[in-house]
């Protein structure tokens, strides 16, 4: 059972994949969403098994790598940990392809798109049950893979091929970080198995790696290279830009994969090596800091996006802030809930996006829309839920999670617990509430509310969509408003013993006592601060005149605006500073000079050269007179004397700098 | 005095003088012939010289054969500048530069 849920996804991708032309479209879909449906069956199984009874499993397999001291099997790992993200992973899986049945219907390559969700999900599924960090990876880069082929679908648009190319690059950087933060794993403890490594971490809390006389902390330095991983794969700071981008893929595929599953992976690392993370208070700051500056960026940016998907996509990435930065104040539990629960309500907005953007005829611009909420209701009251599950409306699901990791740095802001950091991220997770509700509503507004900009050919095709679409969206509604209040006492009730020993926080590191007991006014403030939000983007809206006579010839708000949407112009930046200079660099530095200059020069091509030219030497010597004829022979009989009989001239010294100027005086003479 | 090493010292000084006059020499080509006869003439000198102080006759006997020699060479040499002229008309040694590499 434990083994069946990893490999029915692999069986239904291999199936569609290479007999998708004899099963067709209703074969592959059907044969893969049953799969899939199973698995996800299997997966609420693990979920009683593991978490609620509290019976971890490990399945070890075969050995895969053995040599010397390095020992790497497959093997499985199953506890409270991995059985959340296979109920999330599995679940949402799932439910986009129910979704995809009909969304991609008219679709000419319907198994391949088939095939590739059932990649997707077999290595996402690798990724959460492996035992050992290479295995690990091996599912990190087969995520990788699945986000390169599902965004690169439409393979004859150019825009896909680009961001599907960038995807997989800016991972590929965070990979860099995962390898190296595997190798000095392993250089550390001598094995990659969590068992082993888990269990001596807090023997190593001393341990320094000596670098040139440099005396580096192991496990921060182990940490900051896996957080390099997750920095890559979550798209935080830095590395974020292949999130918006990654939107050219087909709606399912953007709520599959980066909003609910494998931008989840890099918190997932994070979370898994909590017991790492507790003995490296120099990467829990790191962790605050990038993540509260996630957060607050792309919330931000979020705020004037105009593509519909883009805006959900930078939400992604802010609530992704908000899980690292719940890792940096040592909260990984309410991390993994927020996780958890994040999959929920992206996955039901990114499918009603698909849903908006499906009824429209593919319109993704927000500002052609408007006033959807009398054509499709359902899908309008879905995504306000979604929306308000978002921003944290109370009794919702992101209430339970999203505000307990704002109580959480609130507490942790303490000065006399001298975490300077945590103020930090206190303010800015704050601030992103804010612009959470901004954009959210703006989105709700735009879309559904304000007055109608759709072109008349579109209106008249309007349609809601059908229920096999419906379905999915409904049920991920029913989770996002009920699974936060569900789950609250087993992810994150006090003295809850589901996460046994998947998580691990110091008891001097935990304060969640502390944030049960806050201040009654300080709860309330993230409520008031997105409810400002509401109020304020509503206003914008419903007095449209008032507010953008003001803000519209205000030069500041104007200028302010436009760069949050140019993304702050971190691309261009990158473009013109990195890969501009890169790719130059690749092509006059190491083609042009290197490859094509200094290495021809002295190899074949400058050999080639330097044949006729000493020939032509050597023959010019010939001149046809006959005393330089004779010259070279006198010349050749005192060389050949001087240097080859024995004892001729034993008072000269036989060395090289004589041989020298006989050869220079041969060849130039 | 006539010893070993004036001997030697002649020979050997007058066989250098007539390798220079080989190779410096850039215009006529008979007095290179005669340097060449000179060089033979060293040899021979040397050898006699030696074989009278080394008390050896074979010495002289290779004089003799050198001297032998060289009428032979210089007869066929003079031929040969001889057949030349009859073609060129010159027997400049600067201009004979027809076999260049």
């Amino acid at each position: 059972m434990y083994l069946l849920i990893i490999i029915l996804p692999l069986f239904s991708a291999i199936i569609s994949g290479l007999a998708g032309r004899w099963i067709g479209y209703y074969g592959s879909s059907l044969l893969s969403s049953t799969c899939i449906l199973f698995s996800m069956l299997l997966s609420f199984f693990i979920f009683y098994e593991v978490g609620l009874s509290g019976l971890p499993c490990f399945i070890t397999l075969f050995s895969w790598i053995n040599s010397g001291t390095l020992l790497i099997n497959w093997g499985f790992l199953f506890d409270g940990l991995t059985s959340v993200m296979l109920i999330v992973v599995t679940v949402v899986s799932s439910l986009v392809h129910i979704y995809s049945i009909k969304y991609m219907e008219e679709d000419p390559h319907v198994p391949r798109f088939m095939a590739y969700l059932g990649i997707f999900t077999f290595f996402m599924l690798v990724l959460v049950t492996s035992d050992n960090l290479v295995q690990l990876f091996l599912g990190w880069e087969g995520v990788g893979l699945a986000s390169y082929l599902l965004i690169n679908f439409w393979h004859t648009r150019l825009a896909a091929n680009q961001s599907a190319i960038k995807a997989l690059l800016v991972n590929r950087i965070g990979d860099f970080g995962l390898i190296l933060g595997i190798l000095t794993t392993f250089y550390t403890f001598h094995s990659v198995e969590y068992s082993t490594i888990f269990a001596c971490t807090s023997l190593f809390s001393n341990y320094y790696f000596s670098i040139l006389g440099i005396k580096i902390h192991s496990l921060s330095l182990i940490t900051i290279f896996l957080f390099i991983g997750a920095i890559g794969k979550s798209a935080q700071l830095g590395l974020h830009t292949w999130l918006p981008d990654a939107m050219e893929g087909p709606t399912p595929v953007s709520a599959l994969i980066h909003a609910a599953t494998m931008v989840t992976a890099g918190v997932f690392l994070m979370i898994r090596f909590s017991v790492f993370l507790e003995y490296a208070p120099f990467s829990l700051f790191i962790l605050t800091i990038f993540g509260s500056l996630t957060a607050l960026f792309a919330a931000m940016t979020g705020t004037f996006q105009n593509d519909l998907k883009r805006v959900i996509a930078y939400s992604t990435c802010s609530q992704l802030g908000y899980m690292i930065f719940a890792c940096g104040l040592s909260s990984y539990h309410v991390s993994i809930f927020h996780l958890a629960n994040h999959a929920f309500f992206k996955a039901l907005l990114f499918l009603s996006a698909g849903s908006v953007i499906h009824a429209v005829s593919d319109e993704q611009d927000m500002r052609r829309m408007g006033s959807l909420v009398l054509f499709l209701p359902i899908t309008y009251s879905l995504m306000l839920a979604g929306s308000l599950a978002l921003i944290g409306f109370p009794f919702l699901t992101g209430f339970y999670s999203k505000d307990f990791i704002l109580e959480l740095s609130q507490v942790s802001s303490y000065t006399n617990l001298n975490l300077s950091y945590a103020p930090f991220a206190c303010w800015l997770g704050t601030i992103s509430v804010f612009f959470t509700a901004f954009y959210s509503f703006r989105l709700i507004y735009l879309t559904f509310l304000n007055n109608s900009n759709i072109v008349r050919t579109k209106l008249s095709v309007l349609h809601e969509s059908s229920l096999l679409m419906l379905l999915p969206l409904m049920l991920l509604g029913l989770g996002s408003v009920f699974v936060g209040y569900l789950t609250k006492d087993i992810f994150i009730g006090l003295g809850s013993d589901f996460w046994g020993s998947s998580i691990f926080i110091l008891p001097k590191n935990s304060c969640v006592l502390e944030a049960e007991f806050l201040l009654t006014y300080i709860k309330w403030i993230p409520f008031f601060v997105s409810t400002f939000g509401i109020f304020f983007i509503s206003l914008l809206h419903i007095f449209p005149l008032f507010f953008y006579n003001n803000f519209k010839y205000n030069t500041l708000f104007y200028q302010f605006a436009f760069i949050l949407n140019k993304k702050w112009y971190w691309d261009k930046v990158y473009n013109i500073f990195l890969v501009k200079s890169l790719l130059n660099f690749g092509y006059l530095t190491s083609f042009k000079n290197l490859d094509r200059g200094f290495i021809e020069l002295f190899g074949p091509f400058g050999v080639s050269l330097l044949v006729p030219f000493l020939s032509h030497k050597v023959t010019s010597l010939q001149t046809g007179q006959l005393s330089h004829y004779i010259f070279f022979m006198v010349y050749g009989f005192l060389v050949f004397f001087t240097f080859f009989v024995p004892g001729f001239m034993l008072d000269i010294e036989f060395n090289s700098y004589l041989i020298g100027i006989f050869c220079i005086l041969f060849v130039f003479v | 005095m006539l010893n070993q090493i004036s001997c030697i010292m002649f020979s050997t000084l007058l066989f250098f003088i007539s390798v220079l006059g080989i190779f410096l020499n850039q215009k006529n080509i008979l007095v290179m012939l005669m340097a060449l006869e000179i060089m033979f003439l060293t040899l021979g000198f040397n050898l006699v010289s030696s074989s009278i102080y080394l008390d050896d006759i074979t010495g002289q006997i290779f004089a003799l054969l050198i001297l032998t020699v060289a009428a032979a060479e210089s007869s066929i040499g003079l031929a040969i500048l001889v057949i030349y002229y009859r073609i060129r008309s010159v027997i400049t040694v600067e201009l004979m530069n027809l076999t260049k590499g």
